[in-house]
């Protein structure tokens, strides 16, 4: 298994009334929730915590991209995973990811990737991600039903960057490029492991198996729900003949919190779950799914699911930790149901949220070394017959530099 | 009597609704689409020979993935014109589809002689934004479109409730297909340029809009007007964006005028 700790950076000062006085956590949120001060605190805070997790044993740390959302501090990843990289030596930098159909030219992404997996000594794991359509369209104005186009034409340009040792002319339709000669080339070859979150659709399970890219479902409602839909992965990938079935081809993240007895666990992270997922959560149904973004016979297989009432309102712990929403109580509670969510979703790649949205420093870094210490040694051999399988991991340098000290100017002499 | 045929363009297969006799008359419909049904057309077909062409993803018009830009639509409408055999038919588009007519008559001057323009797309004022239609939840579009909303939702949903499954479902399946179509042009801000090119507007071209307009209110039509030599401007009251359901008979009959003025 490889254990990824997750961090979504959400902010933690979303008033009571959140729901009431606002229309959306996401896109139109009202600005002056943000106060930059605590801004300042909050990040910081943040990359101590994934720092942290890499002293723990993690397999990697991880990152990913929201614009305008009150639950994602970081409309650039690579900033943070940029600082993270001087921290830190042996964890993956994982990056899940950049929306590519976003970046203007995408080969922008090459570089910063390539950027990050030269600094970091070959420790970047690559995600591309469509992009909610929050993002995407309603946050980047990316026409949604151009928007698959414009990724898939994003990765071909990328991936041709990476590979190619010579310039080449790119001629696509959103992006005409002269001469494509990437300076710096990434470290790994012939690139960096990439993940690709999806959310069901068989074209991404296809695009997957076919490039052999791990799949990942990064979803807020639990395995439980997720079985569907990772079955329909791995019937995919049995149908379309792929070279095995690794469960290193797929990943989960999971919103995990442990403590020392099941009861301590609520009374520890219950207030902080409930942030979560009534506050962080509360996205106005109108910003859901652009027409356009989805296919029509996606839609129509769930069309009112979005139009419904809020799914996560007033959830209680039970119902969250019932449900399998989230996985929470005593080391051997968690473990089971781990257990459970890894051998029923076939995933090798865990992404652990053990930061729950409103969730202080402190009981976070509890919960996240209880985890390394009580449960994931006993979690890190559930396939062992793939033991070897590293395709989809990154392979950093044997012996990279740490950063020197920083050199002091000498006083000057009396 | 309004009648639906294929025609085969270049990008898709198209529906063309059709009816009436007398002067030969192409509607482009708004970003809802149009039905046989629909009162306005029926109302036009009294007077005019209609032809109505669904764009591609709508009704019963296929997809077309190729169709991407405004220029795309635009030359695509030319093909259907071309394919209908009509020759500088009285060209007349609502909303969206008056955006596309407007489009084409500056990209070809000489091929539209007259224009009508009922409360079209295609401009954008930073002192007056076009409400952001993308992001509505059904039964925020009454209010947005209608002078009078509740007979508005009625006409809508058929007098079935705007919460009811038998309503809400084939919304909302229609409009992601449609809507997706039209975000080509029209998202996230409805305006591709058109400003820099209504000088080349050579048509005769009348602008016709509903007084309570709310969706693309007032000021758009004195900007349509200061943009293109010659546009006369009829305000019809009692009605908002939907000015063609509100008002068809009105609609039509000033057409009806416009079409038969010497010149």
């Amino acid at each position: 298994m490889r254990f990824t700790w997750f961090n979504l950076m959400p902010w933690r000062w979303m008033p009571d009334d959140f729901r009431e006085t606002n229309r959306s956590v996401w896109v139109d949120i009202d600005q002056r929730l943000f106060d930059p001060v605590r801004g300042h605190a909050l990040y910081n805070e943040y990359m101590d915590m994934l720092e942290f997790a890499a002293t723990l044993g993690f397999d990697g740390i991880g990152v990913n991209e929201h614009h305008q959302n009150g639950y994602g501090l970081m409309p650039s990843p690579n900033l943070i995973a940029a600082a993270l990289a001087r921290r830190t030596s042996k964890a993956a930098l994982v990056v899940l990811g950049n929306s590519i159909a976003l970046y203007n030219p995408p080969i922008r992404v090459a570089e910063e990737f390539a950027m990050l997996d030269v600094i970091s000594g070959g420790r970047l794991v690559a995600g591309f991600p469509v992009g909610t359509s929050m993002d995407t369209n309603y946050c980047y104005g990316t026409i949604p039903a151009l928007t698959r186009e414009k990724y898939a034409e994003a990765h071909e340009l990328i991936m041709r960057a990476w590979r190619e040792e010579k310039p080449f002319a790119f001629n696509g339709r959103h992006t005409k490029l002269r001469y494509v000669n990437l300076w710096p080339k990434p470290l790994q070859k012939p690139h960096p492991p990439v993940h690709i979150p999806g959310g069901g659709s068989v074209e991404t399970y296809d695009f997957c198996i076919d490039h052999t890219y791990s799949y990942s479902y990064l979803s807020f409602t639990g395995y439980l729900r997720a079985k569907t839909l990772m079955q329909g992965y791995w019937d995919r990938v049995a149908a379309r003949n792929a070279a095995d079935d690794s469960p290193y081809r797929a990943g989960f993240a999971q919103t995990v919190c442990v403590a020392d007895t099941d009861a301590e666990a609520e009374r520890l992270y219950g207030p902080h779950v409930s942030y979560f997922y009534n506050r962080c959560l509360h996205i106005y149904p109108g910003f859901a799914d652009a027409p356009g973004y989805r296919t029509v016979k996606t839609i129509q297989s769930g069309a009112l699911a979005q139009y419904g009432r809020p799914v996560f309102a007033n959830l209680s712990w039970k119902d969250l930790t019932e449900g399998g929403h989230i996985i929470a109580g005593s080391p051997e509670t968690v473990r089971q149901r781990l257990e459970d969510l890894i051998r029923t979703l076939r995933v090798g790649n865990l992404f652990l949220l053990l930061q729950v949205g409103d969730m202080p420093k402190d009981k976070c870094m509890h919960s996240t070394k209880l985890f390394a210490e009580r449960v994931m040694p006993k979690l890190r051999n559930m396939w062992p017959d793939y033991a070897d399988d590293d395709r989809f991991w990154c392979h950093p340098l044997a012996h990279p530099v740490a950063p020197a000290p920083i050199i002091r100017e000498p006083e000057p002499a009396a | 009597m309004i009648t639906v045929r294929t025609i085969a363009t270049h990008h898709a297969n198209v529906q063309c609704l059709e009816g009436g006799s007398g002067a030969d008359l192409v509607f482009l419909h708004d970003a809802g689409g149009v039905t046989p049904a629909h009162p306005f057309l029926l109302r036009l077909s009294e007077r005019f020979c209609v032809h109505a062409p669904l764009l591609p993803g709508f009704g019963g018009s296929d997809d077309a993935p190729s169709v991407r830009d405004m220029l795309d639509v635009t030359l695509h409408c030319f093909d259907v014109i071309e394919a209908l055999g009509l020759s500088r038919p009285l060209l007349v588009g609502h909303s969206l589809g008056g955006m596309i007519a407007s489009e084409m008559a500056a990209v070809a001057p000489n091929d539209v002689e007259r224009l009508c323009l009922i409360a079209p797309a295609g401009l954008w004022l930073d002192e007056h934004p076009i409400p952001d239609v993308f992001s509505m939840l059904p039964a925020q579009f009454p209010p947005l479109l209608f002078h009078d909303p509740e007979a508005g939702a009625a006409m809508m949903t058929a007098g079935v409730r705007m919460d009811d499954p038998a309503f809400l479902i084939p919304f909302l399946v229609t409009n992601a297909r449609q809507l997706g179509m039209a975000g080509k042009f029209l998202f996230p801000i409805p305006e591709r340029g058109l400003h820099e090119r209504l000088y080349r507007i050579k048509a005769r071209t009348m602008l016709l809009w509903g007084q309570s307009d709310r969706l693309i209110p007032l000021a758009y039509a004195e900007a349509f007007r200061a943009g293109i030599a010659g546009a006369e401007l009829v305000v019809l009251p009692e009605a908002g964006h939907m000015v063609t359901l509100e008002q068809p008979e009105a609609v039509a009959a000033a057409i009806a005028r416009f079409g038969a003025a010497p010149g």
